[in-house]
């Protein structure tokens, strides 16, 4: 009974102190070095994609692959700044629509499955990314 | 002779599955997976018993879309199956068609009649009015329709049913709470109906006790596993117009498997309480969806 106890309180309380780190997921995406190869991998599958590859032949990769990390370390409530431009500004004009705003959401998805990324951290990240729909699609 | 037979059977099965296959992987719809749920049993996309605010399949804004689908319900002593298919477009607009059957006949032998089926026709109409069932904080929001016609009313007449058609409208609302517990994707759906059907309108449409409609309620609420398994549950209340019989509310629990946009399968445990006098129907229902 008291061991029960003890370790229903050290589940709670290790339950607790995991939701109160606001760099957790930061950490389950592999801190600065995880994030990079994410991104790394997320580009290579939009260049596959058929579906959106065109959207970014005249992107500048270097700078897309930076912005991103900056983007997704930020979010996941790591140490950096976001530089780029908004959501807004840096999709403006380009006739983004559902079905390419969901095959990037696919194709991070399975950037984050080959990093075995726990399905956790994936829904986390995903939670945080998907506010900016609005602000992406159809402008 | 026979072996000549089953060959010619065995190559049109084949070719059947290839064709449905290949219709099936013509195109998949831009949207995520599992966001066209599955076919409930009267045709529109939904659970099993219960539908939902998203339409039909994959299609984005700009695209359409469709599905079909078989499902069946195995309890005590009844059996209903289902078969229909739903096109969408745009994902603004869902039409649906579905023909059930069930099978009654240890009704139809306690009432000493020789009809053990009933069969009904379903045509649905779904407008999504707003929002994204993803995307938007607030739920997608879709308003509903489903003209059924009995098509075999003796038993329903006899039990006190007014009509053998009738249409059934309903307002739905659906959200998708990305890791919304324990950093798991949850769905909830509720929906508001204005029907008079008895026993979802397998036994007619209003009766002696009551015969105008009325606004019941019917929710979903389900827990993604991952982006392929989601497990649930469902509640179905149901109207009380025949003196002849209480109907008791539908509800059940169920597993749904999403392997790819193209596949869906839905195993419930279901529980109809009584049903034209026959009491506690419990039991199995399974549903498979294709996309197209």
């Amino acid at each position: 009974m008291r061991l029960t106890t003890i370790l229903l309180m050290a589940l709670l309380s290790g339950c607790a102190l995991q939701a109160s780190k606001p760099d957790d997921l930061y950490r389950e995406l592999g801190q600065e070095q995880g994030i990079k190869t994410l991104v790394t991998k997320l580009l290579y599958n939009i260049a596959d994609d058929q579906r959106i590859a065109d959207q970014f032949r005249d992107s500048n990769v270097e700078r897309l692959r930076d912005k991103l990390v900056e983007q997704i370390c930020v979010l996941s409530g790591g140490p950096c700044v976001y530089t780029g431009d908004t959501m807004a500004e840096s999709h403006a004009g380009k006739n983004i629509n559902d079905m390419h705003f969901n095959a990037l959401v696919e194709d991070l998805i399975a950037a984050m499955n080959s990093q075995q990324i726990s399905v956790s951290a994936q829904n986390r990240l995903i939670a945080l990314l998907a506010p900016m729909h609005g602000d992406i699609v159809y402008h | 002779m026979r072996s000549v037979f089953g060959k010619y059977a065995a190559n049109c099965v084949a070719f059947l599955l290839t064709a449905t296959i290949d219709i099936v992987h013509a195109d998949s719809g831009g949207r995520l997976l599992a966001t066209g749920a599955a076919t409930q049993i009267e045709g529109s996309a939904g659970g099993g018993i219960v539908p939902m605010a998203v339409l039909s399949g994959y299609d984005t804004r700009d695209e359409a879309g469709g599905t079909a689908f078989v499902s069946r319900v195995d309890t005590k002593d009844y059996r209903l199956d289902s078969i229909g298919a739903a096109w969408s477009w745009r994902n603004r607009v869902e039409l649906s068609a579905a023909r059930q059957e069930l099978r009654l006949d240890t009704l139809a032998g306690a009432l000493g009649v020789p009809d053990n089926t009933i069969r009904q026709n379903v045509f649905g109409a779904k407008v999504r009015l707003y929002g994204d069932v993803v995307y938007t904080a607030t739920p997608q929001i879709s308003a509903g329709a489903q003209y059924k016609k009995n098509l075999d009313f003796f038993i329903p007449s006899a039990a006190g049913a007014k009509d053998d058609s009738g249409v059934d409208m309903y307002l739905a609302a659906t959200k998708l709470f990305l890791a919304g517990f324990a950093d798991r994707n949850v769905l909830l759906n509720g929906v508001v109906r204005w029907t008079k059907s008895n026993q979802e309108s397998l036994v007619g449409f209003g009766g002696d006790k009551r015969n105008s409609r009325e606004a019941v309620f019917e929710g979903s609420a389900g827990l993604f596993i991952n982006r392929h398994w989601l497990i649930g549950t469902e509640y179905r209340q149901m109207p009380d117009n025949l003196s002849f019989a209480r109907a008791q509310d539908w509800k059940d629990v169920f597993v749904a498997w999403f392997p790819d946009k193209q596949w869906s399968v839905v195993a419930a445990w279901v529980d109809l309480g009584d049903i034209a006098t026959l009491r506690n129907q419990q039991g199995w229902y399974v549903s498979i969806q294709g996309s197209f």
